[in-house]
């Protein structure tokens, strides 16, 4: 291949430099209805899952059919987007927060043959390129973080396990059976690159072993002093280690009953991996919710403390989600997002309906907080 | 394939849009190459791609390393340096890294804009992205260092767009759906966003902070984008005075025209609508009755929480008065647990040129510059120096809707100036009273 040259001169990188221009501005890519009617909706309506119509005061109405993405896309994958846009829709679109694709049309007649066009295409190996749904009362697309595909510190694959669960509640994305909205994401690490800690169900890579030390390189990888700072709860601390070769280096030890196993060391330095096959797996926690409906925003919170990588399709991790989910189904009442009906039936009760195991790991002993999740009341369920 | 992957291939069945097949499809498109392309970067990128991420099924762990120093001229963030730890085997993706491209507010597109951006990727590129990356840029993923200045230029002088954050800086802002097209949206999300992200470029670009800072835009209290659980400064819309009722309406849902939640819940049968049970009994603050066939709302009680207008929305509206809630300190449980965000502003009218809101930004990240230790996020400074400082830092009155509830314990740091006489005193003063 021949180099081809934007017009960028490395000799000269001011030269016709631009910067600091920002983003385009969205109102270049409203849907002409869209751009008429801003500020002025009335109300909506889901019309069946997946598609949904909202009035303006105009009189005006747009319609938009959503259809599941995997937020890891291919240019391909992105052109055939445009085709259908371009055939169906004026060449508008969007993408939700959700990693969803939304198609609008400018008549209810549009509606059908885009949603024939849209459920016609499959990928070779069998799987819909475009699942029509993710509306109200059913279980959107999964926000999720990178994993295996691309990122440095992840205790599970994102993809992977997205597109297991996903399978599993499949037809929960097509309808809209749920007493609440139900929104399941997955983070990779304790990082967390999206709100999974206020998540219905989320599913949570952990790590299990302290990091493994590179004692011949680390001082030579890493600014010892951050990676000790680096440590929540002083875990860490200077040490000489005599090599195998009797020369001594600095390096670092770690107090492995301190470690919670949170990778921000590895974040500072290389040198102190702590992936492993059997230490690394899955969290599961439930409950939580950003939105202000009814009550305050929640945290979710663990309960299963372990499930472990299952590569290619986390069998243990989508049969909890589906566990819950059915007794979240059956159970809770019109409007009640899980984290309610979890509080309301209590949760001594929701480990029962859930059929699932309470363990010591699940009581919080991580700092002052934890107090505050111990039963200070006589009032419980036997 | 290059590559085998017996495990990846595993997740090409099943209904759900298999990612395995769509890197496939990329592989194949690249391979043929029916249009001709000059690709900048390995044509197998995308093979060598399936085949490290089968090892990570294999192995249980990742194949990436950390990030190297690499990143356009002038910029400390918007590239992230990617390099994997198998590059004999896979020299496609030995040199892999990210590129974060800043969404358009709402991240509304026209095919046009897309193809222009995929021509750009495809030919520079592994042709792979994330739509999107969960701060909210459209993420690229996969190229070498010679090709980053190239795309930098091509996207600054050809497709009038520029890079997103990364790095101890301002994070890409983003947004709900708003005016746009949404009737809950209290103010225009799109347009504070785009703002707010083209007035603080340079803190986007160029790193200066503690650690990451993110701005998020809900329209409503139903918070779509989730920024009270993550963004540092979230900013929720509000309204100040009454809900608009059309009474009329409200008889259309009591008598069953209209399905109650724009339709939610029409996957089951859920039997009649029951506008006691459904929305008066479910009211948090119990502001609301129905009788006589009315309905009242005693908006002075009420908190805003959408629920009784999420039910019935062709019935009630939110108010006229419309402004925003600015909440502080949002950040997931690294290090020392999640926080969600703290209200510091009630109510601010979002009008442009935003000169207020911005007023409480740059109050905030002076204080959060001077006093932030390195990668201590604004929620954990908050906790480490108290609430009271950040209302003293943004010369914002102390209110009882800052609070829960007041403090349990008695432990006030009063301070000097805030007792009488201050706090030297004479001893021999005391022991003529107190002998020893």
């Amino acid at each position: 291949m021949a180099f081809i040259s934007s017009g960028y001169n490395k000799d000269k990188p001011m030269e016709d430099r631009i910067t600091d221009i920002g983003p385009r501005k969205y109102d270049e890519f409203y849907h002409p209805i869209i751009a008429k009617n801003k500020g002025k909706w009335l109300y909506h309506e889901i019309l069946e899952p997946g598609v949904l119509v909202h009035v303006s005061e105009t009189g005006d109405k747009i319609f938009t059919v959503r259809v599941g993405g995997c937020r890891l896309m291919s240019c391909t994958h992105i052109r055939e987007i445009c085709e259908i846009a371009d055939k169906h829709c004026g060449g508008y679109l969007r993408f939700t927060t959700r990693n969803n694709i939304e198609f609008f049309v400018d008549s209810q007649d549009k509606i059908a043959p885009l949603k024939k066009d849209l459920e016609s295409r499959k990928f070779a190996g069998g799987s819909f390129k475009f699942p029509v749904g993710g509306t109200g009362a059913g279980i959107t697309n999964i926000v999720h973080t990178q994993g295996w595909i691309h990122c440095h510190t992840p205790a599970t694959d994102a993809s992977g396990p997205v597109k297991s669960t996903m399978d599993v509640l499949f037809d929960d994305f097509k309808s809209m059976r749920m007493p609440a909205h139900l929104r399941v994401s997955l983070a990779c690490c304790l990082n967390m690159c999206g709100a999974v800690h206020c998540s219905d169900i989320a599913i949570l890579g952990y790590h299990r072993k302290p990091p493994i030390l590179d004692h011949e390189y680390l001082d030579k990888m890493c600014e010892i002093p951050l990676a000790i700072a680096a440590c929540p709860t002083a875990a860490i601390k200077p040490a000489k280690i005599e090599l195998p070769g009797g020369v001594k280096v600095n390096s670092v030890a770690v107090n492995n009953e301190r470690c919670m196993f949170c990778g921000n060391c590895y974040t500072m330095c290389p040198s102190m991996p702590l992936a492993d096959d059997v230490g690394d797996g899955i969290v599961i926690m439930a409950g939580g919710k950003v939105s202000n409906r009814i009550s305050a925003p929640k945290f979710s919170k663990v309960v299963v403390a372990f499930l472990p990588n299952e590569a290619p399709r986390w069998p243990q991790t989508t049969a909890v989600i589906k566990k819950m989910v059915e007794a979240y189904a059956k159970d809770a009442n019109k409007y009640e997002r899980l984290g309610e009906w979890a509080e309301r039936i209590g949760w001594e009760r929701f480990f029962e309906k859930c059929d699932l195991p309470f363990t010591h790991h699940l009581i919080d002993d991580f700092r002052d907080p934890a107090y505050f999740t111990w039963r200070q009341t006589t009032q419980f369920k036997f | 394939m290059k590559h085998k992957t017996p495990l990846l291939d595993q997740l090409e069945s099943g209904p759900w849009p298999s990612f395995v097949s769509d890197l496939k499809q990329e592989a194949e498109v690249r391979a043929k190459n029916v249009k001709g392309i000059e690709y900048q970067i390995p044509t197998d990128v995308c093979e060598d791609l399936l085949g490290i991420l089968e090892l990570s099924f294999k192995h249980g762990r990742t194949h990436w390393k950390h990030g190297g120093i690499v990143g356009v001229f002038g910029y400390g963030g918007g590239v992230i340096g990617r390099y994997c730890d198998q590059p004999e085997t896979f020299p496609g993706v030995a040199h892999f890294h990210t590129i974060r491209v800043s969404q358009p507010a709402g991240k509304f597109y026209t095919s046009a804009y897309l193809k222009q951006l995929c021509d750009l990727w495809e030919l520079r590129g592994s042709g792979i992205t994330n739509m999107h990356g969960s701060t909210g840029d459209i993420i690229w993923i996969g190229t070498t260092t010679p090709q980053i200045e190239e795309i930098f230029y091509e996207l600054t002088h050809n497709l009038n767009q520029d890079l997103g954050g990364s790095g101890s800086n301002l994070r890409t802002p983003s947004d709900c759906i708003g005016q746009a097209r949404c009737e809950y949206a209290c103010y225009d999300t799109q347009n504070l966003c785009h703002t707010l992200t083209n007035d603080y470029q340079d803190e986007l670009h160029r790193p200066a902070f503690p650690y990451k800072f993110k701005f998020k835009f809900d329209g409503c209290p139903n918070c779509c984008v989730a920024s009270i659980a993550r963004a540092d400064m979230s900013f929720i819309g509000t309204w100040h005075d009454d809900i608009r009722i059309d009474q009329k309406e409200v008889k259309g849902y009591v008598g069953g025209e209209y399905v109650p939640n724009a339709g939610a819940h029409s996957g089951r049968d859920w039997g009649k609508f029951d506008i006691q049970k459904e929305v008066i009994n479910l009211c948090p603050t119990g502001c609301m009755r129905f009788e006589g066939g009315k309905l009242e709302i005693n908006n002075r009680e009420c908190t805003r929480c959408m629920h009784c207008i999420n039910v019935m929305p062709r019935a009630l509206r939110i108010g006229n008065e419309r402004g925003l809630s600015i909440f502080v300190g949002a950040k997931a449980p690294i290090l020392d647990g999640a926080q969600m965000g703290s209200l510091l502003v009630p109510f601010v009218k979002a009008e442009e040129p935003y000169d207020e809101i911005k007023e409480v930004i740059e109050a905030v990240w002076d204080w959060w510059m001077e006093e932030g230790k390195n990668r201590e996020r604004l929620g954990e400074l908050i906790k480490r120096q108290g609430f009271q400082k950040l209302l003293e830092m943004t010369n914002i009155e102390p209110m009882p809707q800052h609070v829960k509830e007041p403090r349990s314990n008695p432990y006030i740091f009063w301070k000097e100036e805030e007792v009488e006489g201050g706090f030297s005193r004479d001893i021999n003063e005391f022991r003529k009273y107190h002998q020893r």
